[in-house]
């Protein structure tokens, strides 16, 4: 079957030929666009790995139907920094050590940008935990990835309300 | 993964009629479909779209006080629904109790219903499954069973319900609106799941083309400020229960003038406690009534395996839920949701 879909990534508009309907979200961004960041983890829906943001929610792209999600706006990795500026959230990551071999980093991330927006966890170390367990870390970087959660979380909230991955996710 | 068909329909009638062939399946979100389809547990011929039809993502109030849920209202829109978190503290709590915060942006709630259980022998297409493949026999029996079922089980089937949304549905008397092929009609969500019996195939008393177009619960105001769920797990967040209860308490001068409980992670449905319920009705709140409502609560539960302990881990989280709901729902849902390691 041939079914023309209709997706924006990063604020680029695709229209693109599913050539099969069991083309995943997570496939579609890494064979078709070349978008490599998105990784392929569990592709169970387990590890978080793959984590983007679909119409401003954060989800797991590998089990999403692409076929299902004409129309789409897609944020992923690649589209969150401003040029050479790093999103706060990025440079948070650095500036903690929330990672170590790095794999599961661009779903930590996404994850992270989606629980800032969703405005629920705060500075709270115990509801930043609880929010980003949909993301595993294999390399035990979690004490980095809460602490950069919540630095991430003041630098944006002096910056005002809810700018985490704002400017790419229209 | 098989390949399939895929349609999508614009309207319920569309879809009913998509999905009355044989081999078909709706797919809503997928969070659990698209798995079983990558494992080869399930295979359906067509998948029959339904997330964009219109009008059924909605939560409402209705004029008697409770509230209808739409059947592709995502799980984590309801919990942080304010008017819907304040009037079911308890359901919130277990929606948010379930999987990551990215699966339940996707989850639906119809979809939450017929989740399919996570017991490790359905899922995996070496084992023996009576569930998968009916008369193919039980691996589970004599197989890694800690976890397995206590109450309802059958010799064909030791498996268990994995929801925790709905233990607190069927605590609060929700009833599950279907669209099929003979129109629309409504059950209680404690009618919704079927025992294994001898036909552990089937999960539910749906028929091919019934479509959960809604979910709605009565007015619970009575129990809203004392209601809990309470959910033991393997690790405190982003696992399915080993044992869970609902528990909602009507207080009225010290007395309880209503109780409502009921279990997850027991058996093949969620577990409505209607004795235990009945036992509490007109006494005052303590550790003893509590524990005699857990008693009778598991009056007919038996191992299925290596399981034995889940019979008293049930009896104290029944003991716990209700200790918790009788101290009041808190005013801010705490940071480790249902979790006993929470505040």
């Amino acid at each position: 079957m041939n079914s023309p879909i209709s997706i924006t990534v990063n604020g680029t508009r695709h229209t693109i030929d599913l050539t099969d309907p069991r083309i995943t979200l997570l496939d579609l961004l890494r064979e078709r666009l070349d978008l490599t960041g998105s990784k392929k983890g569990c592709d169970r829906g387990q590890c978080g790995a793959c984590t983007i943001l679909v119409d401003g929610r954060r989800t797991n792209s590998c089990l999403a139907l692409a076929i299902s999600h004409d129309g789409a706006d897609i944020l992923t990795i690649e589209g969150v920094a401003h040029g050479d500026t790093l999103d706060p959230v990025q440079a948070a990551f650095i500036a903690h050590d929330g990672l170590q071999c790095g794999y599961c980093t661009p779903g930590q991330i996404m994850s992270a940008i989606g629980l800032i927006r969703e405005g629920h966890a705060g500075t709270d170390p115990e509801r930043v935990r609880e929010g980003m367990s949909g993301n595993l870390c294999r390399c035990g970087a979690y004490a980095g990835i809460t602490a950069a959660v919540i630095d991430a979380q003041r630098t944006l909230d002096q910056a005002g309300p809810g700018r985490a991955g704002q400017e790419h996710a229209a | 993964m098989n390949s399939f068909d895929y349609v999508r329909p614009a309207s319920i009638p569309e879809a009913i009629a998509a999905a009355s062939v044989p081999g078909a399946a709706y797919l809503a979100a997928g969070t659990n479909l698209v798995d079983l389809m990558k494992g080869g547990i399930a295979r359906p011929t067509r998948l029959v779209d339904v997330a964009r039809i219109p009008g059924l993502s909605a939560i409402e109030p209705l004029p008697d006080g409770g509230m209808r849920i739409g059947a592709f209202v995502r799980n984590a829109d309801l919990a942080y629904d304010p008017a819907f978190a304040g009037a079911y503290p308890a359901v919130a709590e277990a929606l948010l109790s379930g999987a990551s915060a990215q699966l339940r942006n996707a989850a639906t709630a119809g979809g939450n219903l017929l989740q399919r259980t996570r017991c490790a022998y359905f899922y995996d297409t070496a084992s023996a499954c009576n569930k998968r493949t009916r008369g193919t026999g039980c691996d589970a029996r004599g197989g890694e069973n800690r976890l397995h079922a206590i109450l309802g089980w059958s010799e064909d089937c030791i498996a268990t319900n994995p929801s925790d949304f709905c233990v607190p549905l069927a605590a609060f008397d929700a009833v599950v609106e279907i669209e099929g092929v003979g129109g629309r009609r409504e059950i209680p969500l404690t009618e919704l799941h079927r025992l294994p019996g001898d036909t552990p195939e089937r999960d539910t008393v749906l028929e091919a083309g019934d479509l959960i177009v809604g979910i709605r619960l009565p007015d619970a105001s009575a129990f809203a400020r004392h209601a809990r769920y309470l959910k033991v797990r393997e690790r405190t967040s982003y696992a399915f229960a080993v044992v869970s209860a609902a528990a909602g308490l009507e207080l009225r001068d010290g007395r309880i003038a209503a109780a409502r409980i009921a279990l997850g992670g027991v058996a093949l449905k969620p577990w409505r406690a209607r004795e235990a319920e009945a036992l509490l009705a007109g006494v005052e709140p303590d550790a003893d009534a509590f524990r005699r409502a857990a008693d009778a609560a598991l009056e007919g539960a038996r191992p299925s395996g290596d399981n034995a302990f889940k019979i008293e881990l049930a009896r104290r989280i029944i003991v716990r839920a209700l200790t918790l709901a009788a101290a009041g729902t808190p005013e801010r849902l705490p940071a480790l949701p249902a979790s006993p390691f929470g505040a």
